[in-house]
């Protein structure tokens, strides 16, 4: 230690200790007494394809609906034996997961430009996207399919990407978080040396981890879920995404329910796991935000 | 360290009207000065703050920092570092990269990073806390944090916007006179900007007060303080704030109410005559009996605020304006007077400051203001 440090190291008193944070237990309170039995109707049709899935085809059809008399675990492997489901779980898989970064990059950076960076006509152009918004898929479907198809990404994963790659909903989410952060840390950041894109990087983005985790999760069940894209622009078996995969086990005149509900809950899967890890990000994202 | 010089800054935000926030500022803070700018709210005084930082971009007008002119430069490149009303500490990271952020971002090398960080935390105290984060802090420690992430890179100049008045009374007391150790010991050129008059007079060598964008007075805070070179600054510096009363000056004779003064070297017209409330105080009775040349005048009392260490009574003094005016005074905590008491107030006349009605500039006196009836024997 040099002699300066020394001098320097008893400048001041040390202040009083800061607040503890210790997790304060939750009581349950009366509302509990209407979440609790509204969660158990939620709960019920989960169950009912729970047991549909290891039911036999005669069991799945009888009423009232009961419980097996033994558990089919065959219907799983009749699923990925008698279908291409591995094939529909992995394209669903790569079109949800670059739909979700694309979006998490390029929605998080036009939120960012939309709530701090003053350009010419930025309040038009974000009020025709928050226009977009009001817009239903439905009657953009024709148009998006004309605009695929002379791409010529008709029957092709890339047709299910590109439309999603940002998303107005995305862009008007992550802005409205980036007006809620202090511009006096993006002050700081700068005259700490950082640059634009390293405050957007090193700065903002850490402390956008709930509404990221909330625009990842929505975007994600969002592809995952979607049929009716994959229908019009999808055509050969080896290109279908789960949810069209799941409509060919209904036939026209017999529906196998079973195998349907097997194949949707292995489906669900993935859907469920990332619904519980993204809410504990949102818990320990809150819980480190820690800002007045 | 280095000297700063700021050149007829000048900063218009457009619109309909353009607001004018800053004019013709033109202000040198010497090599390790601490200069704090005070006003009320919207007279600029942040806006100079964030245009010698860059957060800001002047319209017109120079910024020195040092030999450097940096009004073009980013507000990294111009090594000046702030400390933020809020603190503005980055929420996820631990005291210990806080406090490391400007150095890693000017790619220090590692090990000197370190030591660097350990210094100003063993300096301010935070040694203990460099696991935090600022979430886990008091609102005390979070401001010494901030004060570290400005000192850690030894910038050219410390630009500190209200850095205290998110802290209660106590701790802001506190952490004035840190900040006044914190200068002493590193002796960096700053820039401090408050609207609390405490910490104007008591941490600046020279204070700046400012009014609607325009510089009003500049100097050491007793002479701001005492001779205050207009209206404004004289009303804003001091609580309770100076008494004034209109008054009328002829052939070098001041009338205002009660009060006949000599007052050498004022021109004939109308004033305003400034007293602080500690230029006035109840008369003894020794007073009384004429053993004082000072002019005594009477006053009813209308008001009194015991505040323990003294006693600020606001007394009605008819025939000043053409009507009754208030003048507040001190005094001494056993000295209670009651409401409607009759009490004779000496006026010391060395306090009397005068201003111009009409330019609201002090008029400076070439003598000692002297009552009207002693002017022979002084003459």
């Amino acid at each position: 230690m040099t002699a300066r440090n020394e001098e320097s190291s008893m400048l001041l008193d040390p202040l009083p200790d800061g607040p503890t944070d210790a997790p304060r237990r939750r009581l349950p309170s009366p509302w509990h007494f209407v979440l609790l039995p509204l969660s158990l109707v939620m709960l019920t049709p989960f169950v009912w394809m729970v047991v549909t899935s290891v039911s036999t085809t005669e069991e799945s059809r009888r009423f009232p609906p009961g419980l097996p008399h033994s558990i089919q675990w065959s219907n799983f492997v009749d699923v990925w034996t008698g279908s291409p489901f591995g094939h529909w779980l992995l394209n669903t898989a790569i079109v949800s997961v670059i739909v979700v970064i694309s979006n998490l990059v390029l929605c998080s950076m036009a939120g960012y430009a939309f709530a701090r960076l003053r350009f010419r006509g930025s309040n038009l152009v974000f009020i025709l996207l928050l226009a977009t918004l009001m817009v239903p898929f439905q009657v953009v479907l024709i148009p998006t399919l004309l605009i695929v198809k002379s791409f010529g990404l008709i029957d092709h994963l890339s047709a299910l990407v590109v439309p999603n790659l940002v998303t107005a909903f995305g862009v008007f989410l992550m802005r409205q978080f980036f007006v809620s952060l202090p511009p006096d840390l993006e002050e700081a950041g700068r005259i700490d040396g950082a640059s634009r894109l390293g405050v957007f990087t090193k700065i903002l983005l850490p402390l956008m981890g709930p509404p990221l985790a909330t625009l990842a999760t929505l975007t994600f069940l969002d592809i995952w879920n979607d049929f009716l894209w994959p229908l019009v622009a999808i055509q050969s078996p080896q290109n279908m995404t789960m949810q069209l995969g799941l409509s060919t086990f209904q036939g026209e005149h017999l529906t196998a329910w079973p195998l349907l509900m097997a194949a949707t809950l292995m489906s669900q899967l993935p859907v469920i796991v990332l619904f519980l890890a993204a809410q504990r990000v949102f818990v320990r994202s809150i819980a480190s935000s820690g800002i007045k | 360290m280095a000297r700063i010089i700021l050149d007829g800054l000048r900063k218009v935000y457009p619109g309909k009207p353009p607001v004018v926030a800053l004019d013709a500022l033109d202000l040198t803070i010497d090599d390790g000065a601490l200069v704090v700018f005070v006003g009320p709210s919207g007279c600029g005084k942040s806006t100079v703050l964030r245009c010698v930082a860059g957060l800001e971009r002047l319209t017109s007008g120079r910024v020195l920092i040092g030999d450097r002119e940096v009004q073009e430069l980013p507000p990294g490149k111009r090594d000046v570092a702030m400390v933020f009303q809020n603190y503005a500490l980055y929420p996820h990271l631990t005291v210990y990269k806080n406090l490391a952020f400007p150095l890693k971002e000017r790619h220090v090398p590692r090990q000197r990073l370190d030591a660097e960080v350990r210094r100003v935390a063993e300096m301010l105290g935070l040694t203990d806390l460099l696991r935090r984060r600022p979430g886990q802090l008091s609102g005390g420690q979070r401001q010494r944090v901030a004060m570290g992430r400005a000192l850690v890179r030894e910038p050219l100049a410390f630009l500190l916007d209200e850095p205290l008045s998110n802290l209660d009374a106590k701790l802001r007391t506190q952490m004035r006179t840190e900040i006044a150790a914190i200068h002493r010991h590193l002796g960096i050129t700053s820039m401090y900007v408050t609207h609390d008059q405490v910490e104007a007079m008591t941490l600046g060598q020279q204070i700046v007060v400012m009014r609607e964008g325009r510089l009003q007075q500049a100097g050491p805070p007793a002479a701001v303080y005492q001779e205050p070179a207009n209206l404004f600054v004289a009303g804003f510096l001091g609580t309770p704030s100076m008494n004034m009363v209109a008054g009328r000056v002829e052939r070098g004779v001041l009338h205002a109410g009660p009060l006949q003064l000599v007052t050498p070297g004022a021109p004939d017209g109308n004033v305003v005559v400034g007293i602080r409330p500690e230029g006035l105080s109840i008369a003894s009775s020794t007073d009384r009996d004429g053993d004082r040349t000072e002019p005594i005048i009477e006053v009813v009392v209308a008001h009194v605020e015991a505040l323990g260490y003294e006693n600020l009574v606001h007394g009605i003094v008819s025939g000043i304006d053409d009507a009754d005016k208030l003048l507040v005074f001190r005094a001494p905590p056993d000295v209670l007077p009651q409401v409607d008491d009759r009490l004779h107030v000496r006026v010391d006349a060395a306090h009397l400051l005068l201003f111009d009605e009409s330019t609201e500039q002090r008029v400076a006196l070439t003598g000692p203001v002297l009552p009207a009836d002693d002017r022979s024997a002084s003459g």
